[in-house]
Protein backbone atom coordinates (compact mmCIF):
# COMPACT_ATOMS: atom_id res chain seq x y z
CA UNK A 1 0.00 0.00 0.00
CA UNK A 2 1.24 3.62 -1.33
CA UNK A 3 -1.39 5.91 -0.99
CA UNK A 4 -0.97 9.68 -1.24
CA UNK A 5 -4.48 11.35 0.99
CA UNK A 6 -5.79 14.51 1.02
CA UNK A 7 -8.38 15.31 3.94
CA UNK A 8 -10.42 18.58 3.21
CA UNK A 9 -11.10 20.69 6.61
CA UNK A 10 -13.89 22.27 5.01
CA UNK A 11 -16.99 24.67 5.41
CA UNK A 12 -20.32 23.99 3.84
CA UNK A 13 -23.36 26.28 2.94
CA UNK A 14 -25.97 24.65 4.82
CA UNK A 15 -28.87 22.43 2.64
CA UNK A 16 -27.31 24.39 -0.33
CA UNK A 17 -26.28 20.80 -2.57
CA UNK A 18 -25.41 23.26 -5.51
CA UNK A 19 -22.99 25.15 -3.66
CA UNK A 20 -21.50 22.71 -1.74
CA UNK A 21 -20.99 20.42 -4.84
CA UNK A 22 -18.77 23.53 -6.63
CA UNK A 23 -16.69 23.62 -3.41
CA UNK A 24 -16.20 19.70 -3.91
CA UNK A 25 -15.46 19.80 -7.39
CA UNK A 26 -12.65 22.80 -6.95
CA UNK A 27 -10.83 20.90 -3.76
CA UNK A 28 -11.01 17.27 -5.89
CA UNK A 29 -9.61 19.37 -9.47
CA UNK A 30 -6.79 20.62 -7.23
CA UNK A 31 -6.30 17.10 -5.64
CA UNK A 32 -5.96 15.67 -8.75
CA UNK A 33 -3.46 18.59 -10.04
CA UNK A 34 -2.08 17.53 -7.49
CA UNK A 35 -1.48 13.74 -7.81
CA UNK A 36 -3.52 12.88 -4.64
CA UNK A 37 -4.63 9.38 -4.95
CA UNK A 38 -7.87 9.85 -1.93
CA UNK A 39 -9.46 12.77 -1.39
CA UNK A 40 -11.46 12.86 1.84
CA UNK A 41 -14.37 15.30 3.33
CA UNK A 42 -15.90 15.59 6.27
CA UNK A 43 -19.37 14.15 7.54
CA UNK A 44 -22.59 15.83 5.34
CA UNK A 45 -19.74 17.40 3.56
CA UNK A 46 -22.54 17.82 0.93
CA UNK A 47 -25.28 19.32 2.54
CA UNK A 48 -24.12 20.97 6.09
CA UNK A 49 -24.89 19.41 9.10
CA UNK A 50 -27.92 20.85 11.51
CA UNK A 51 -30.92 20.03 8.96
CA UNK A 52 -33.54 19.87 10.47
CA UNK A 53 -36.60 19.66 8.14
CA UNK A 54 -33.71 19.85 5.35
CA UNK A 55 -32.60 16.39 5.75
CA UNK A 56 -35.31 14.57 3.96
CA UNK A 57 -35.16 17.76 0.93
CA UNK A 58 -31.56 17.26 0.05
CA UNK A 59 -31.13 13.73 0.69
CA UNK A 60 -30.10 11.82 -2.72
CA UNK A 61 -30.05 8.55 -4.01
CA UNK A 62 -26.91 6.48 -4.87
CA UNK A 63 -27.45 6.94 -8.61
CA UNK A 64 -27.97 10.92 -8.01
CA UNK A 65 -27.81 13.17 -11.11
CA UNK A 66 -25.91 15.37 -8.64
CA UNK A 67 -23.53 12.78 -8.46
CA UNK A 68 -22.23 12.46 -12.06
CA UNK A 69 -19.20 15.30 -11.78
CA UNK A 70 -17.97 13.10 -8.59
CA UNK A 71 -18.12 9.85 -10.62
CA UNK A 72 -16.74 10.94 -13.36
CA UNK A 73 -13.63 12.56 -11.49
CA UNK A 74 -13.73 9.48 -9.39
CA UNK A 75 -11.80 7.57 -12.40
CA UNK A 76 -8.52 9.71 -12.26
CA UNK A 77 -8.90 10.28 -8.12
CA UNK A 78 -10.68 8.18 -5.31
CA UNK A 79 -13.27 10.69 -3.11
CA UNK A 80 -15.07 9.87 0.27
CA UNK A 81 -17.35 12.44 0.96
CA UNK A 82 -20.70 12.96 3.30
CA UNK A 83 -24.18 13.35 2.07
CA UNK A 84 -27.81 12.29 2.97
CA UNK A 85 -28.54 9.24 1.28
CA UNK A 86 -32.41 8.32 0.23
CA UNK A 87 -33.01 4.54 0.08
CA UNK A 88 -34.86 2.87 -2.15
CA UNK A 89 -37.61 1.93 1.32
CA UNK A 90 -37.56 5.96 1.95
CA UNK A 91 -34.99 6.01 4.93
CA UNK A 92 -32.14 8.49 5.05
CA UNK A 93 -28.95 7.97 6.19
CA UNK A 94 -26.23 10.04 7.36
CA UNK A 95 -23.81 8.76 4.69
CA UNK A 96 -20.29 8.51 3.72
CA UNK A 97 -19.51 7.22 0.21
CA UNK A 98 -16.78 6.58 -1.40
CA UNK A 99 -16.56 6.83 -5.13
CA UNK A 100 -13.59 5.14 -7.12
CA UNK A 101 -13.42 3.85 -10.90
CA UNK A 102 -16.40 6.36 -11.98
CA UNK A 103 -18.86 4.23 -9.41
CA UNK A 104 -20.03 4.98 -5.87
CA UNK A 105 -18.31 1.72 -4.09
CA UNK A 106 -19.25 1.74 -0.37
CA UNK A 107 -21.77 3.59 1.63
CA UNK A 108 -20.98 3.68 4.86
CA UNK A 109 -24.56 4.68 6.79
CA UNK A 110 -23.77 6.01 10.36
CA UNK A 111 -24.25 3.70 12.55
CA UNK A 112 -24.03 5.61 16.36
CA UNK A 113 -26.81 9.03 15.23
CA UNK A 114 -26.06 11.11 18.12
CA UNK A 115 -29.36 12.64 20.23
CA UNK A 116 -28.49 14.18 22.93
CA UNK A 117 -27.23 18.10 24.19
CA UNK A 118 -27.35 19.65 20.86
CA UNK A 119 -27.98 17.34 19.15
CA UNK A 120 -30.80 15.23 17.39
CA UNK A 121 -30.09 13.10 14.87
CA UNK A 122 -32.15 10.16 15.14
CA UNK A 123 -35.27 12.60 14.89
CA UNK A 124 -34.40 13.10 11.12
CA UNK A 125 -32.24 9.71 10.35
CA UNK A 126 -32.06 6.19 9.88
CA UNK A 127 -29.18 4.43 11.53
CA UNK A 128 -26.88 2.24 9.29
CA UNK A 129 -25.86 -1.37 11.08
CA UNK A 130 -23.02 -2.50 9.62
CA UNK A 131 -19.23 -1.98 9.74
CA UNK A 132 -17.68 -2.58 6.94
CA UNK A 133 -14.07 -2.58 5.46
CA UNK A 134 -13.66 -1.74 1.95
CA UNK A 135 -11.20 -2.59 -0.54
CA UNK A 136 -10.27 0.12 -1.98
CA UNK A 137 -8.32 0.19 -4.65
CA UNK A 138 -5.95 2.33 -2.47
CA UNK A 139 -5.84 0.03 0.63
CA UNK A 140 -8.81 -1.23 2.95
CA UNK A 141 -10.46 1.66 5.12
CA UNK A 142 -12.86 1.59 7.85
CA UNK A 143 -15.44 4.80 7.39
CA UNK A 144 -16.31 5.78 10.72
CA UNK A 145 -18.72 8.78 11.23
CA UNK A 146 -17.98 11.45 13.97
CA UNK A 147 -20.36 9.47 16.94
CA UNK A 148 -19.51 6.44 15.87
CA UNK A 149 -15.65 6.89 16.80
CA UNK A 150 -17.72 7.32 20.40
CA UNK A 151 -18.40 3.44 20.30
CA UNK A 152 -15.65 0.56 20.50
CA UNK A 153 -17.78 -1.29 18.38
CA UNK A 154 -16.84 -0.36 14.84
CA UNK A 155 -12.84 0.54 15.46
CA UNK A 156 -12.95 -2.80 16.85
CA UNK A 157 -14.24 -4.49 13.93
CA UNK A 158 -12.44 -2.81 11.27
CA UNK A 159 -9.40 -3.92 13.78
CA UNK A 160 -10.82 -7.49 13.35
CA UNK A 161 -11.11 -6.52 9.35
CA UNK A 162 -7.31 -5.67 9.46
CA UNK A 163 -8.13 -2.16 7.92
CA UNK A 164 -4.98 -0.13 6.89
CA UNK A 165 -6.62 3.10 8.38
CA UNK A 166 -9.66 4.06 9.93
CA UNK A 167 -11.31 7.44 8.18
CA UNK A 168 -13.47 9.26 10.79
CA UNK A 169 -15.53 12.07 8.67
CA UNK A 170 -16.78 13.97 11.44
CA UNK A 171 -19.17 17.50 11.62
CA UNK A 172 -17.76 17.91 15.34
CA UNK A 173 -18.57 21.37 17.38
CA UNK A 174 -15.99 22.70 19.07
CA UNK A 175 -16.89 23.51 22.92
CA UNK A 176 -15.11 24.10 25.90
CA UNK A 177 -13.32 27.09 26.32
CA UNK A 178 -12.36 26.51 30.11
CA UNK A 179 -8.80 26.36 31.42
CA UNK A 180 -8.04 22.66 32.63
CA UNK A 181 -6.28 23.32 29.21
CA UNK A 182 -5.30 24.72 25.86
CA UNK A 183 -7.68 25.23 23.27
CA UNK A 184 -10.93 23.59 22.91
CA UNK A 185 -11.61 21.10 25.09
CA UNK A 186 -13.74 19.03 22.56
CA UNK A 187 -10.49 18.83 20.14
CA UNK A 188 -8.62 17.49 23.08
CA UNK A 189 -11.08 14.37 23.67
CA UNK A 190 -11.15 14.00 20.40
CA UNK A 191 -6.89 13.65 19.57
CA UNK A 192 -7.31 11.49 23.07
CA UNK A 193 -10.04 9.39 21.65
CA UNK A 194 -7.73 9.24 17.79
CA UNK A 195 -4.37 8.28 20.00
CA UNK A 196 -6.38 5.57 21.97
CA UNK A 197 -7.89 3.87 18.72
CA UNK A 198 -4.34 3.79 16.94
CA UNK A 199 -2.63 2.37 19.44
CA UNK A 200 -5.14 -0.02 20.28
CA UNK A 201 -5.70 -0.86 16.65
CA UNK A 202 -2.32 -0.93 15.19
CA UNK A 203 -3.58 1.13 12.57
CA UNK A 204 -3.96 4.60 11.01
CA UNK A 205 -6.28 6.91 12.22
CA UNK A 206 -7.24 9.69 9.74
CA UNK A 207 -10.01 12.38 11.36
CA UNK A 208 -11.38 15.41 9.30
CA UNK A 209 -13.61 17.60 10.82
CA UNK A 210 -15.50 20.50 9.62
CA UNK A 211 -14.98 24.42 9.89
CA UNK A 212 -17.44 27.36 9.88
CA UNK A 213 -20.43 27.99 11.71
CA UNK A 214 -24.17 27.20 11.94
CA UNK A 215 -26.06 29.10 14.10
CA UNK A 216 -23.69 30.23 16.93
CA UNK A 217 -22.26 26.56 16.72
CA UNK A 218 -18.62 26.28 15.33
CA UNK A 219 -16.93 23.23 14.04
CA UNK A 220 -13.59 22.58 15.68
CA UNK A 221 -11.52 21.91 12.65
CA UNK A 222 -8.20 19.77 14.48
CA UNK A 223 -8.26 17.33 11.14
CA UNK A 224 -5.26 15.41 12.04
CA UNK A 225 -3.55 12.33 11.23
CA UNK A 226 -2.48 9.63 13.82
CA UNK A 227 0.50 6.73 12.73
CA UNK A 228 -0.24 3.00 13.85
CA UNK A 229 2.19 3.77 16.73
CA UNK A 230 0.28 5.91 18.42
CA UNK A 231 1.79 9.15 17.35
CA UNK A 232 0.63 12.24 15.51
CA UNK A 233 1.73 12.56 11.95
CA UNK A 234 -0.08 16.13 11.24
CA UNK A 235 -2.71 18.15 12.49
CA UNK A 236 -4.56 21.31 11.13
CA UNK A 237 -4.37 23.79 14.09
CA UNK A 238 -7.25 26.50 14.09
CA UNK A 239 -10.30 27.16 12.37
CA UNK A 240 -10.00 27.96 9.08
CA UNK A 241 -10.55 25.99 5.99
CA UNK A 242 -7.37 23.73 5.38
CA UNK A 243 -6.06 20.25 4.02
CA UNK A 244 -3.59 18.02 5.14
CA UNK A 245 -1.50 15.34 3.18
CA UNK A 246 -0.95 12.31 4.88
CA UNK A 247 1.08 9.40 2.85
CA UNK A 248 -0.39 5.96 3.90
CA UNK A 249 2.31 3.28 3.32
CA UNK A 250 2.72 -0.59 4.40
CA UNK A 251 5.67 -0.68 6.04
CA UNK A 252 5.14 1.68 8.59
CA UNK A 253 1.85 -0.48 9.40
CA UNK A 254 3.72 -3.79 9.08
CA UNK A 255 6.44 -2.38 11.53
CA UNK A 256 3.98 -1.22 14.29
CA UNK A 257 2.28 -4.79 13.84
CA UNK A 258 5.43 -6.38 14.12
CA UNK A 259 6.39 -4.18 17.21
CA UNK A 260 3.25 -4.46 19.22
CA UNK A 261 1.33 -7.54 16.73
CA UNK A 262 -2.14 -6.87 18.97
CA UNK A 263 -4.24 -8.42 16.34
CA UNK A 264 -2.47 -11.70 16.37
CA UNK A 265 -3.10 -11.97 20.35
CA UNK A 266 -6.66 -10.64 20.26
CA UNK A 267 -9.53 -13.70 20.93
CA UNK A 268 -12.33 -12.26 19.21
CA UNK A 269 -14.34 -15.72 19.92
CA UNK A 270 -14.36 -14.63 23.97
CA UNK A 271 -16.58 -11.78 22.98
CA UNK A 272 -18.41 -13.40 20.43
CA UNK A 273 -19.27 -16.14 23.04
CA UNK A 274 -20.46 -13.82 25.79
CA UNK A 275 -21.95 -11.50 23.77
CA UNK A 276 -24.39 -14.94 22.23
CA UNK A 277 -24.72 -16.20 26.19
CA UNK A 278 -26.52 -12.65 27.04
CA UNK A 279 -28.30 -12.29 23.96
CA UNK A 280 -28.31 -15.34 22.29
CA UNK A 281 -28.35 -15.91 18.59
CA UNK A 282 -29.43 -12.19 16.76
CA UNK A 283 -31.60 -11.15 14.02
CA UNK A 284 -29.48 -10.35 10.72
CA UNK A 285 -28.93 -6.88 10.95
CA UNK A 286 -31.52 -4.47 8.46
CA UNK A 287 -28.91 -3.53 6.13
CA UNK A 288 -25.90 -5.65 6.84
CA UNK A 289 -24.70 -4.55 3.75
CA UNK A 290 -25.16 -1.24 2.88
CA UNK A 291 -23.18 -0.97 0.05
CA UNK A 292 -25.10 0.27 -3.74
CA UNK A 293 -25.13 -3.16 -5.48
CA UNK A 294 -27.20 -5.09 -2.08
CA UNK A 295 -29.22 -1.51 -1.86
CA UNK A 296 -30.43 -1.98 -5.56
CA UNK A 297 -31.00 -6.15 -5.13
CA UNK A 298 -33.67 -5.15 -2.25
CA UNK B 1 -13.03 21.69 41.02
CA UNK B 2 -15.34 24.00 39.25
CA UNK B 3 -13.99 26.70 37.87
CA UNK B 4 -15.43 29.84 35.57
CA UNK B 5 -12.33 30.74 34.06
CA UNK B 6 -12.02 30.79 30.86
CA UNK B 7 -9.17 31.09 28.23
CA UNK B 8 -9.78 34.90 27.37
CA UNK B 9 -7.56 34.42 23.78
CA UNK B 10 -9.27 31.91 22.47
CA UNK B 11 -12.80 33.03 23.56
CA UNK B 12 -11.49 36.47 21.79
CA UNK B 13 -11.10 34.68 18.78
CA UNK B 14 -14.05 32.51 18.86
CA UNK B 15 -16.09 35.10 19.31
CA UNK B 16 -14.63 37.33 16.11
CA UNK B 17 -14.94 34.51 14.23
CA UNK B 18 -18.68 34.35 15.47
CA UNK B 19 -19.48 37.89 14.54
CA UNK B 20 -18.21 37.83 11.15
CA UNK B 21 -19.39 34.37 10.03
CA UNK B 22 -22.77 34.77 11.23
CA UNK B 23 -22.95 38.18 9.98
CA UNK B 24 -20.88 37.49 5.95
CA UNK B 25 -23.36 34.78 5.36
CA UNK B 26 -25.97 37.06 5.08
CA UNK B 27 -24.12 39.57 3.44
CA UNK B 28 -23.45 41.91 6.62
CA UNK B 29 -19.88 43.48 7.28
CA UNK B 30 -21.04 46.36 9.63
CA UNK B 31 -22.60 46.20 12.86
CA UNK B 32 -24.22 48.92 15.01
CA UNK B 33 -24.63 48.60 18.96
CA UNK B 34 -26.01 50.26 22.18
CA UNK B 35 -22.90 51.36 24.23
CA UNK B 36 -23.83 52.09 27.68
CA UNK B 37 -20.22 52.43 29.56
CA UNK B 38 -20.75 49.74 30.85
CA UNK B 39 -18.41 46.15 30.96
CA UNK B 40 -20.87 44.26 28.57
CA UNK B 41 -21.21 46.89 25.97
CA UNK B 42 -18.12 47.96 26.12
CA UNK B 43 -16.77 44.30 25.24
CA UNK B 44 -19.43 43.11 22.76
CA UNK B 45 -18.02 46.79 20.99
CA UNK B 46 -14.36 45.62 21.72
CA UNK B 47 -15.19 42.29 19.44
CA UNK B 48 -17.34 44.23 16.90
CA UNK B 49 -14.06 46.36 16.74
CA UNK B 50 -11.70 43.39 15.77
CA UNK B 51 -14.50 41.43 13.73
CA UNK B 52 -15.31 44.08 11.22
CA UNK B 53 -12.80 46.55 11.70
CA UNK B 54 -13.37 50.23 13.88
CA UNK B 55 -14.62 52.00 10.91
CA UNK B 56 -17.45 49.43 10.45
CA UNK B 57 -19.18 49.60 13.89
CA UNK B 58 -21.47 52.46 15.11
CA UNK B 59 -21.46 52.46 19.13
CA UNK B 60 -24.76 54.35 19.91
CA UNK B 61 -25.27 56.44 23.46
CA UNK B 62 -28.71 56.60 24.24
CA UNK B 63 -28.75 58.60 27.54
CA UNK B 64 -32.29 59.45 29.10
CA UNK B 65 -32.47 62.85 30.65
CA UNK B 66 -31.78 60.81 34.36
CA UNK B 67 -28.90 58.78 33.29
CA UNK B 68 -25.76 59.32 34.98
CA UNK B 69 -23.10 61.57 33.67
CA UNK B 70 -20.44 59.13 34.34
CA UNK B 71 -22.01 56.51 31.69
CA UNK B 72 -21.46 58.69 28.61
CA UNK B 73 -18.09 59.79 29.89
CA UNK B 74 -16.96 55.87 30.22
CA UNK B 75 -18.64 55.30 26.92
CA UNK B 76 -16.37 57.62 25.66
CA UNK B 77 -13.20 56.55 27.04
CA UNK B 78 -14.49 53.34 25.52
CA UNK B 79 -14.99 54.41 22.16
CA UNK B 80 -12.01 56.18 21.96
CA UNK B 81 -10.23 53.43 23.57
CA UNK B 82 -11.12 51.13 20.16
CA UNK B 83 -11.10 54.06 17.85
CA UNK B 84 -15.55 53.14 16.29
CA UNK B 85 -17.70 55.46 14.77
CA UNK B 86 -20.56 56.77 17.36
CA UNK B 87 -23.31 58.63 17.29
CA UNK B 88 -25.34 60.54 20.37
CA UNK B 89 -29.34 59.70 20.74
CA UNK B 90 -31.31 61.25 23.44
CA UNK B 91 -33.93 59.08 24.29
CA UNK B 92 -35.42 61.45 26.73
CA UNK B 93 -38.13 63.36 24.59
CA UNK B 94 -39.14 59.73 22.96
CA UNK B 95 -40.00 58.13 25.93
CA UNK B 96 -40.88 61.36 28.12
CA UNK B 97 -43.37 61.18 25.08
CA UNK B 98 -45.02 57.84 26.00
CA UNK B 99 -44.28 58.14 29.88
CA UNK B 100 -45.96 61.65 30.17
CA UNK B 101 -48.93 61.19 28.05
CA UNK B 102 -49.97 58.27 30.33
CA UNK B 103 -48.62 59.11 33.06
CA UNK B 104 -46.66 55.98 34.11
CA UNK B 105 -44.46 56.44 37.33
CA UNK B 106 -43.45 52.73 38.15
CA UNK B 107 -39.79 52.46 38.20
CA UNK B 108 -40.09 49.22 36.35
CA UNK B 109 -42.62 50.48 33.39
CA UNK B 110 -40.63 53.22 33.04
CA UNK B 111 -36.73 51.47 32.91
CA UNK B 112 -38.61 48.95 30.45
CA UNK B 113 -39.87 51.88 28.34
CA UNK B 114 -36.25 53.33 28.19
CA UNK B 115 -34.97 49.74 27.16
CA UNK B 116 -37.73 49.61 24.33
CA UNK B 117 -36.90 52.98 23.13
CA UNK B 118 -32.85 52.25 22.55
CA UNK B 119 -34.16 49.01 21.08
CA UNK B 120 -36.04 51.23 18.30
CA UNK B 121 -33.40 53.43 18.22
CA UNK B 122 -31.03 50.65 17.03
CA UNK B 123 -32.96 48.56 14.88
CA UNK B 124 -33.67 51.98 12.99
CA UNK B 125 -29.99 52.61 12.91
CA UNK B 126 -29.72 48.98 11.49
CA UNK B 127 -31.50 49.25 8.46
CA UNK B 128 -30.16 52.81 7.77
CA UNK B 129 -26.54 51.57 8.76
CA UNK B 130 -27.10 48.04 6.67
CA UNK B 131 -25.56 46.97 9.99
CA UNK B 132 -26.69 43.60 11.89
CA UNK B 133 -27.49 44.82 16.05
CA UNK B 134 -25.18 43.52 18.17
CA UNK B 135 -26.43 42.44 21.32
CA UNK B 136 -24.82 42.28 24.80
CA UNK B 137 -26.48 40.40 27.21
CA UNK B 138 -24.42 37.98 29.12
CA UNK B 139 -25.41 34.12 30.03
CA UNK B 140 -26.10 35.50 33.99
CA UNK B 141 -28.62 38.01 33.31
CA UNK B 142 -30.21 35.99 30.44
CA UNK B 143 -30.66 32.82 33.10
CA UNK B 144 -31.90 35.06 35.67
CA UNK B 145 -34.16 37.03 33.48
CA UNK B 146 -32.48 40.54 33.86
CA UNK B 147 -33.23 42.04 31.23
CA UNK B 148 -35.75 43.66 29.50
CA UNK B 149 -37.87 41.54 26.73
CA UNK B 150 -37.56 43.27 23.05
CA UNK B 151 -35.42 45.92 25.15
CA UNK B 152 -31.62 45.18 25.97
CA UNK B 153 -31.99 41.78 24.72
CA UNK B 154 -32.84 42.19 21.60
CA UNK B 155 -30.17 42.03 18.71
CA UNK B 156 -29.61 40.17 15.60
CA UNK B 157 -26.06 38.23 16.94
CA UNK B 158 -25.21 38.09 20.41
CA UNK B 159 -21.65 37.32 21.17
CA UNK B 160 -22.07 37.45 25.21
CA UNK B 161 -25.05 35.17 25.60
CA UNK B 162 -22.69 32.36 27.07
CA UNK B 163 -20.38 33.78 29.19
CA UNK B 164 -21.38 34.36 32.54
CA UNK B 165 -20.24 37.99 34.20
CA UNK B 166 -17.20 37.06 35.59
CA UNK B 167 -16.44 35.90 32.02
CA UNK B 168 -17.23 38.98 30.85
CA UNK B 169 -14.57 40.70 33.50
CA UNK B 170 -12.05 38.44 32.18
CA UNK B 171 -12.32 38.89 28.44
CA UNK B 172 -12.81 42.65 28.93
CA UNK B 173 -9.26 43.05 30.75
CA UNK B 174 -7.61 40.65 28.10
CA UNK B 175 -9.48 43.24 25.44
CA UNK B 176 -7.83 46.26 27.57
CA UNK B 177 -10.66 48.21 27.64
CA UNK B 178 -10.53 51.17 30.31
CA UNK B 179 -10.52 50.38 33.86
CA UNK B 180 -12.89 52.63 34.72
CA UNK B 181 -15.52 50.54 33.37
CA UNK B 182 -13.96 47.23 34.41
CA UNK B 183 -13.90 48.09 38.19
CA UNK B 184 -17.24 50.19 38.39
CA UNK B 185 -20.41 48.58 40.12
CA UNK B 186 -22.48 46.92 37.14
CA UNK B 187 -25.74 48.81 36.82
CA UNK B 188 -28.79 48.76 34.17
CA UNK B 189 -29.07 53.04 34.70
CA UNK B 190 -32.63 53.12 34.17
CA UNK B 191 -32.83 55.19 37.36
CA UNK B 192 -31.07 57.20 39.48
CA UNK B 193 -28.32 55.08 41.88
CA UNK B 194 -29.44 51.56 40.43
CA UNK B 195 -27.13 49.03 40.99
CA UNK B 196 -27.26 45.10 39.94
CA UNK B 197 -26.24 43.46 42.43
CA UNK B 198 -28.35 45.69 45.55
CA UNK B 199 -31.46 44.74 42.93
CA UNK B 200 -30.74 41.18 42.60
CA UNK B 201 -29.90 40.65 46.03
CA UNK B 202 -26.58 39.03 45.83
CA UNK B 203 -23.31 39.81 43.49
CA UNK B 204 -22.64 38.47 40.34
CA UNK B 205 -20.09 36.12 41.53
CA UNK B 206 -22.17 34.66 44.08
CA UNK B 207 -24.71 33.90 41.52
CA UNK B 208 -22.15 32.98 38.97
CA UNK B 209 -20.45 30.28 40.93
CA UNK B 210 -23.79 28.93 41.23
CA UNK B 211 -25.09 29.33 38.13
CA UNK B 212 -21.80 27.29 36.85
CA UNK B 213 -22.64 24.19 38.67
CA UNK B 214 -26.69 24.31 38.26
CA UNK B 215 -26.98 25.10 34.55
CA UNK B 216 -23.96 23.91 33.28
CA UNK B 217 -22.77 20.84 35.11
CA UNK B 218 -26.69 19.89 36.12
CA UNK B 219 -26.28 19.63 40.02
CA UNK B 220 -28.99 18.76 41.98
CA UNK B 221 -30.38 20.70 44.62
CA UNK B 222 -29.28 18.43 47.25
CA UNK B 223 -25.68 18.72 45.54
CA UNK B 224 -25.62 22.38 45.89
CA UNK B 225 -26.42 22.75 49.12
CA UNK B 226 -23.84 20.49 50.10
CA UNK B 227 -21.14 22.29 48.05
CA UNK B 228 -21.89 25.23 50.36
CA UNK B 229 -24.89 27.02 48.49
CA UNK B 230 -27.53 28.12 51.08
CA UNK B 231 -30.94 26.55 50.02
CA UNK B 232 -32.56 29.28 50.34
CA UNK B 233 -30.30 30.87 47.30
CA UNK B 234 -30.34 27.88 45.49
CA UNK B 235 -34.33 27.93 45.72
CA UNK B 236 -34.73 31.80 44.70
CA UNK B 237 -32.15 31.62 41.56
CA UNK B 238 -33.95 28.42 40.07
CA UNK B 239 -37.41 30.27 40.43
CA UNK B 240 -36.00 33.14 38.88
CA UNK B 241 -34.57 30.99 36.21
CA UNK B 242 -38.05 29.17 35.17
CA UNK B 243 -39.99 32.23 35.40
CA UNK B 244 -38.22 34.20 32.89
CA UNK B 245 -38.05 31.12 29.97
CA UNK B 246 -40.28 33.29 28.28
CA UNK B 247 -38.07 36.02 27.80
CA UNK B 248 -35.48 33.49 26.45
CA UNK B 249 -37.94 31.72 23.44
CA UNK B 250 -39.69 32.97 20.40
CA UNK B 251 -43.71 33.67 20.62
CA UNK B 252 -45.55 30.99 21.67
CA UNK B 253 -47.41 30.12 18.28
CA UNK B 254 -50.79 27.54 18.57
CA UNK B 255 -50.71 24.48 16.88
CA UNK B 256 -53.92 24.55 14.38
CA UNK B 257 -52.27 22.63 10.85
CA UNK B 258 -49.53 20.01 10.44
CA UNK B 259 -46.25 22.27 10.54
CA UNK B 260 -46.22 24.57 12.38
CA UNK B 261 -43.23 27.29 12.95
CA UNK B 262 -41.03 26.78 15.76
CA UNK B 263 -42.65 23.20 16.12
CA UNK B 264 -42.77 21.46 13.16
CA UNK B 265 -41.55 23.86 10.76
CA UNK B 266 -37.73 23.29 11.47
CA UNK B 267 -35.09 25.29 10.03
CA UNK B 268 -31.77 27.08 11.22
CA UNK B 269 -31.31 31.10 10.21
CA UNK B 270 -28.57 29.59 8.51
CA UNK B 271 -30.92 27.83 5.99
CA UNK B 272 -29.43 27.73 2.71
CA UNK B 273 -26.37 30.28 3.66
Amino acid sequence: MDCLIRLVQADATLGNLSANLDAHLTHIDQAIEDRVDLVVFPELSLTGYFLKDQTAEVALANDAELFAPIRERSKTISIALGFVERARDGRVFNAVGLFEDGELVHVHRKVHLVTYGMFEEARDLAAGEAFQVVESKHGRFGFLTCEDAWHVDGGYLYFLGGADAIIVCSAGPGRGVGTGGEGLASNRVWATLQDAMSILFRTWILYVNRVGWEDGVVFGGATRAVDPFGRENALLEGLDPGQLRVHVTSDMLERARTQTPLRRGEKPWILARELSRRWGTLPQAEDEDASPEKEADR
Amino acid sequence: MTSLDVQPELVSDLLERFLAAESGKFGFDRAVLGLSGGIDSAVSCALAARAFGPENVLAVMMPYRTSNPDSEAHAREVIDALGVRWKKVDISAMVDGYLEQEGIEERMRRGNVMARARMVVLYDLSAAERALVIGTSNKTEILLGYSTQFGDAASALNPLGDLYKHQVVQLARHLDLPASVIDKPPSADLFEGQSDEDELGFTYDEVDRLLVRMIDERFSEEELVRAGFERSFVDSVARRIVINQYKRIPPIVAKLGQRTVNQDFRYLRSWGH
